[in-house]
């Protein structure tokens, strides 16, 4: 432990806080800018500087090591000032639009302006003239309003190992873009969305479609059906000043009604499909043996996507389920058309996802139109669904909580809803292979090693007489460490160390998503998942083949997992692809 | 395979120097070359060919022998007559050289009879006595102008690489530490940190593997000091990072040497091949069991490469961008692994204190800046060029005895120090001594050894203006107070500088100069409002008289 003394007051830190982490301990709030905690400090902002006795030059609080014996001063007039001169600094840098950016009210910048009261500009504006780049049209590039933080490159480069961001140019002439000046679109981003989760001001966002809804269900014709993502419920309430983890699964049913969706159907409802067919193609490996393992979840659309173009020897190990929201979207055209005699054509399909990289995956491949029309019409974030409720006069407090989806593509069990948090996927897969293997209907129910905020959990259980081995990795710079654990053992002609492997691109799973609440960190994230597994335990059915409603989509359309009819509609296939697309 | 014979090197190479009656020393730097010296070298050979005295006459290319302002320069020794040096030496006057000095005074190589030049070449001689070279004092030049810089064995020859020799057999790292302490030999590159700290710092991270660099991103506009130095005697760098070596226990040695200078590169890789070629670079050297490699990294002409931390990041592939310490380089550098970063004067100096005893080193100096410093004098003085002179020489010798005063009618008025992170020294304080701590009171800073004389028609803030600009150019962007400060700073000086600018701009440029100094992220930042601040300081009534012109009008 580190003895020092902030503003005169005593603290005691471990080996390796920094400056900014023991004056938070003491109490003290040091501004930061550029410092994210999920983050190594950037040190580019400049705005966190404090001043140690004895040492020449003013440090940065989010950057320096608080050592023993250190005397810190965090606030007096030259401070404040050399923070506010800062500040002015990347104000005349930042083009003026608070009213027409998308972090209109959740912008850190915004907020300095605000704590430091800068009520008159300082100096001259000073903005770039850069077009924003929506290539990708699932993230928005707007490189104008950036004020160089290095977050996102952080995020894209190091957290999840996919190098799509970066800086260009140098100096005033400094800004964001992927190598060699191409579009988004055309880079290797997987649209994981992390960095615009990241991103402390409105320079990367999610594409907007929420006014193609709003049209649709303006259409009289238009038979509209709406989906939510496990993820979904236990953030939006962030939007609306709840508690992260707050499950507002009910009121959002209640406020898809009041838009006008004709059917409110339930994500979770898909995943437990999904499960259904991926324990069953768990089981079939198990049984043809050695080469086939592992079994690579496919539900996390960036994953897959960063799989295709970085790890595609690894393709004959990925699951050919599709996502449960592609499920759900083909399930609305075929199953639930056909049971209420509806022309898919008049079907329209939107999903809320927490997710940027879904608006990808709706037209990944041709198998995305399994209906024979596109499967899922639209798909939207959290965020822009925060904002439908607020257009639509909805208050989230008078809505009903206790609303029930639409059936027959809405009653979920416990494991449904998991597939929102890292592990949740293989949790609710082993519920099920258990059964499909052993029989046992009362086989062990949660798995605590797989669940939390780890990068790589890894876990051994007996299912039979069978030691089953999964891996489970969430944030993509975490998984390289596990596929090349796999690709050594399978080049030796060994066994693999895993049976099964979950992967989530998104720190945390889902409810990290790139389209979640703005502002995450880990505190959030756990709440979040907390939330997820309350919702799991409150529910009567835990196991999705327990699910009425998944046994009665077999009986009547599907008949059973991998059947021909499931694999022509639930399931798809890989393609490697290059890394640059030009 | 035995060691290689240092001594034996030294003595074969002195007996064919001295085989030569005449030995003539052309200036072959970067300088030179581009004032033709080399085709003045050929000129040189082809005379003497024609006159067949090729065994009687040595031809040397050079480092630089300091007057640049009058290149060509060539020295012609004849034994036992004085050494004559000539300037701004065109192939023709080369020829004449040959044909009406060595050839007669060959021809009459009596030791005691004094030759006398005849008019024509004496006016375009350069008197060896002047203040110019009496002032100075040589230790890291001290073969520059004297040897072949391609040659190992010309090196050898002036003692090189006999301080590797004595500390591989004879000392300790802690002994060696101890006598860099003793010099108390500072960062030439403009930090002025101590060496002996340095390298203890990284002698004491615990490490499988650890690195030597040695920077030669050299960028100050005007300043060439690593450069001649790296052209003039790659070998005495090239010793200095092996000590370097032995002295904090690494492995591999890495030149980071800006692209910009392709001589320097070229004369750094014969120094490399020459010395592996004679088992001083590779296992167990001079049969110890010692062993260090060397490669040579190019900067890709970004000034902020300069700084440690950017370097780094550029040798590593990275985008060369400062992050902040700690942790330093001695702890986590090129590749995460302990790395000893110096700058090339810096390292050029450590054969000598090892050689000669860091006390000897120390007798120059004042209190806290001990032994020579290389500058490049340039500006508004009579002899610009490479100088070295002792630490403590006040800047009124270097600029009126070896600068010789002002090329101009009109008063000095000023000496910029430190290039863009410097700042200017006014006429009235110009009896300050050269020392890192009294420039630094004095609003300036040492820095590597940029030294620009200004005179009474140099406008400050436009000098203030220039060197902004060039960081600002130079700011890699990614910190805040750097990247927009020092665009802002800019913009409101060119407003004073045109007239428009008003009493409150002083003000802003004042918070903005604050701010840059106390919240950027690296050195380049830290110090780029020091031009501003300095001539603000010194020289206000010029920024006022800007302001108020427009008002008057």
């Amino acid at each position: 432990m580190i003895n020092l003394k902030i503003n005169n007051i005593d603290v005691r830190v471990p080996e390796g806080a920094t400056i900014l982490e023991a004056a938070n301990k003491a109490g003290l709030w040091i501004p930061t800018l550029c410092k994210h905690p999920d983050l190594g400090p950037t040190a580019a902002c400049g705005i966190c500087v404090v001043k140690i006795k004895g040492a020449k030059n003013m440090v940065r609080a989010c950057a320096s090591p608080a050592e023993e014996g250190m005397e810190v001063t965090t606030h007096d007039p030259e401070l404040v000032r050399v923070r506010r001169t800062t500040l002015e600094m990347i104000l005349s840098n930042h083009p003026n639009e608070c009213l027409t950016c998308a972090r209109n009210g959740t912008c850190e910048l915004q907020d300095l302006a605000e704590e430091f009261s800068v009520r008159e500009r300082l100096l001259p504006p000073i903005v770039p003239d850069i077009s924003t780049d929506d290539s990708t049209r699932t993230i928005v590039l707007d490189p104008r309003k950036c004020i160089k933080c290095g977050r996102c490159v952080t995020v894209c480069q190091q957290k999840q190992d996919v190098w799509a961001l970066s800086f260009l140019e140098r100096g005033l002439e400094t800004r964001i873009a992927p190598a060699g000046d191409i579009g988004l679109g055309d880079s290797p981003c997987i649209r994981c969305g992390q960095c615009s989760a990241h991103c402390p001001v409105g320079a990367i966002y999610e594409y907007d479609e929420t006014a193609r809804i709003w049209e649709a269900l303006q259409y009289p014709k238009k038979y509209c059906v709406v989906q939510i993502a496990p993820a979904v419920r236990v953030s939006l309430g962030e939007a609306f000043g709840r508690e992260p983890g707050e499950n507002l699964t009910g009121q959002i049913y209640s406020a898809l009604r009041r838009m006008g969706f004709d059917a409110v159907f339930d994500t979770n409802f898909g995943a437990d499909v999904t499960i259904m067919e991926e324990a069953a193609e768990f089981v079939e490996r198990i049984k043809q043996g050695n080469g086939s393992l592992p079994l690579i979840t496919t539900c996390c659309p960036s994953w897959v996507d960063f799989m295709e173009k970085y790890h595609s020897d690894m393709m004959e190990h990925f699951s050919s389920c599709k996502s449960p929201h592609a499920i759900i979207g083909t399930l609305s055209k075929t199953y639930y058309a056909d049971k209420m005699g509806l022309d898919p054509k008049d079907v329209f399909t939107v999903s809320i996802m927490p997710c940027t990289s879904k608006k990808y995956e709706i037209t990944r491949s041709s198998s995305m139109f399994a209906s024979g029309l596109q499967d899922v019409d639209v798909s939207i974030t959290t965020r822009e669904f925060s904002r439908m409720v607020r257009q639509d006069g909805l208050i989230i407090e008078q809505l009903n909580a206790d609303e029930k989806p639409d059936s027959i593509l809405g009653e979920y069990s416990g494991a449904g809803t998991i597939f929102g948090a890292s592990g949740g996927v293989m949790e609710a897969a082993l519920r099920t292979a258990q059964y499909q293997i052993t029989g046992d209907e009362n086989a062990e129910l949660e798995f605590k090693e797989i669940r939390g905020l780890q990068g790589v959990k890894v876990m051994e259980t007996k299912v039979g007489d069978k030691n089953i081995r999964v891996a489970v990795a969430h944030g993509l710079g975490n998984v390289e460490t596990v596929l090349n654990e796999v690709r050594a053992a399978l080049r030796q002609g060994q066994e693999s160390p895993y049976h099964f492997v979950e992967v989530m691109a998104c720190p945390g799973g889902c409810v990290g998503g790139g389209g979640q609440a703005w502002k995450v960190d880990n505190k959030i994230r756990e709440k979040r998942i907390e939330g997820l597994y309350r919702d799991d335990r409150k529910q009567r059915i835990r196991r999705s083949y327990q699910n009425t409603s998944i046994r009665r989509l077999y009986e009547d359309f599907l008949n059973e997992p991998l059947s021909a009819k499931a694999k022509e509609l639930l399931h798809t296939s890989y393609t490697a692809r290059p890394q640059y697309q030009r | 395979m035995p060691p290689v014979n240092i001594e034996k090197i030294k003595n074969d190479e002195i007996k064919r120097q001295n085989d030569f009656c005449c030995r003539i020393f052309v200036c072959a730097s970067t300088g030179c070359i581009s004032s033709q010296s080399m085709e003045a070298i050929d000129a040189l050979e082809e005379a003497v060919k024609s006159h067949d005295l090729e065994n009687e006459i040595e031809i040397v290319p050079t480092g630089c022998m300091g007057l640049c302002a009058r290149g060509p320069l060539v020295r012609v020794e004849v034994a036992g007559q004085k050494p004559v040096l000539y300037e701004t030496v065109d192939p023709m006057f080369a020829r004449l050289v040959v044909s009406e000095h060595i050839r007669p005074a060959l021809a009459k190589s009596v030791k005691d009879y004094a030759f006398k030049l005849p008019d024509f070449l004496k006016n375009r001689t350069v008197p060896l006595d002047i203040d110019f070279f009496a002032q100075q004092q040589k230790v890291v030049l001290a073969n520059a102008g004297d040897i072949d810089p391609e040659s190992i064995e010309a090196y050898i020859a002036r003692d090189g690489y006999k301080a590797l020799e004595k500390i591989l057999l004879n000392m300790s790292p802690e002994q060696i530490i101890e006598q860099i302490e003793k010099s108390g030999l500072r960062g030439r590159g403009g930090g002025g940190f101590p060496v002996a700290k340095k390298w203890t710092f990284a002698r004491q991270s615990q490490a499988e593997y650890k690195y030597v660099i040695c920077n030669g991103d050299e960028g100050d506009p005007g300043a060439y000091m690593d450069r001649s130095i790296l052209e003039a005697d790659p070998h005495a760098v090239l010793e200095g990072v092996l000590i370097a070596a032995y002295a904090t226990g690494a492995q591999e040695g890495i030149f980071y040497i800006r692209a910009e200078y392709p001589l320097a590169i070229e004369r750094m890789k014969k120094a490399i091949r020459q010395a592996k070629r004679n088992k001083l670079l590779g296992k167990n050297i001079l049969g110890t069991e010692f062993s260090f490699d060397c490669q040579i990294r190019l900067g890709a002409g970004a000034f902020v490469c300069g700084e440690e931390t950017a370097l780094i990041a550029s040798i590593e592939g990275r985008r060369g961008t400062p992050r902040p310490r700690p942790p330093y380089p001695s702890v986590k550098g090129v590749w995460d692994m302990p790395t000893c970063l110096n700058n090339v004067e810096t390292l050029a100096n450590v054969p000598s204190i090892l050689r000669n005893g860091g006390d000897w080193f120390a007798q120059w100096g004042t209190g806290s800046s001990k032994g020579t410093k290389v500058f490049a004098l340039t500006g508004k003085v009579i002899n610009s060029g490479l100088i070295e002179i002792p630490m403590g020489l006040s800047l009124r010798e270097v600029v009126e005895k070896i600068g010789g005063g002002s090329s101009t009618a009109k008063e000095i008025k000023a000496v910029q120090t430190g290039g863009p992170s410097g700042g200017v020294i006014k006429r009235e304080d110009l009896d300050l001594p050269v020392c890192y701590d009294r420039f630094q009171q004095a609003g300036s800073i040492m820095g590597s050894g940029g030294m620009i004389v200004m005179d009474q028609d140099d406008s400050m803030v436009d000098i203030a203006s220039f060197y902004l600009g060039f960081t600002v150019d130079e700011s890699c962007g990614k910190c805040a107070p750097c990247r927009i400060g020092g665009k802002q700073l800019l913009d409101l000086l060119e407003k004073i500088s045109q007239g428009k600018g008003t009493k409150k701009d002083i003000e802003s440029i004042k918070l903005l100069c604050e701010a840059m100094r106390s919240a950027s992220l690296c050195g380049l930042g830290q110090t780029a409002p020091n031009p501003v601040v300095s001539t603000l300081t010194y020289f206000e009534n010029e920024y006022l008289e800007k302001i108020n012109s427009e008002v008057c009008k």
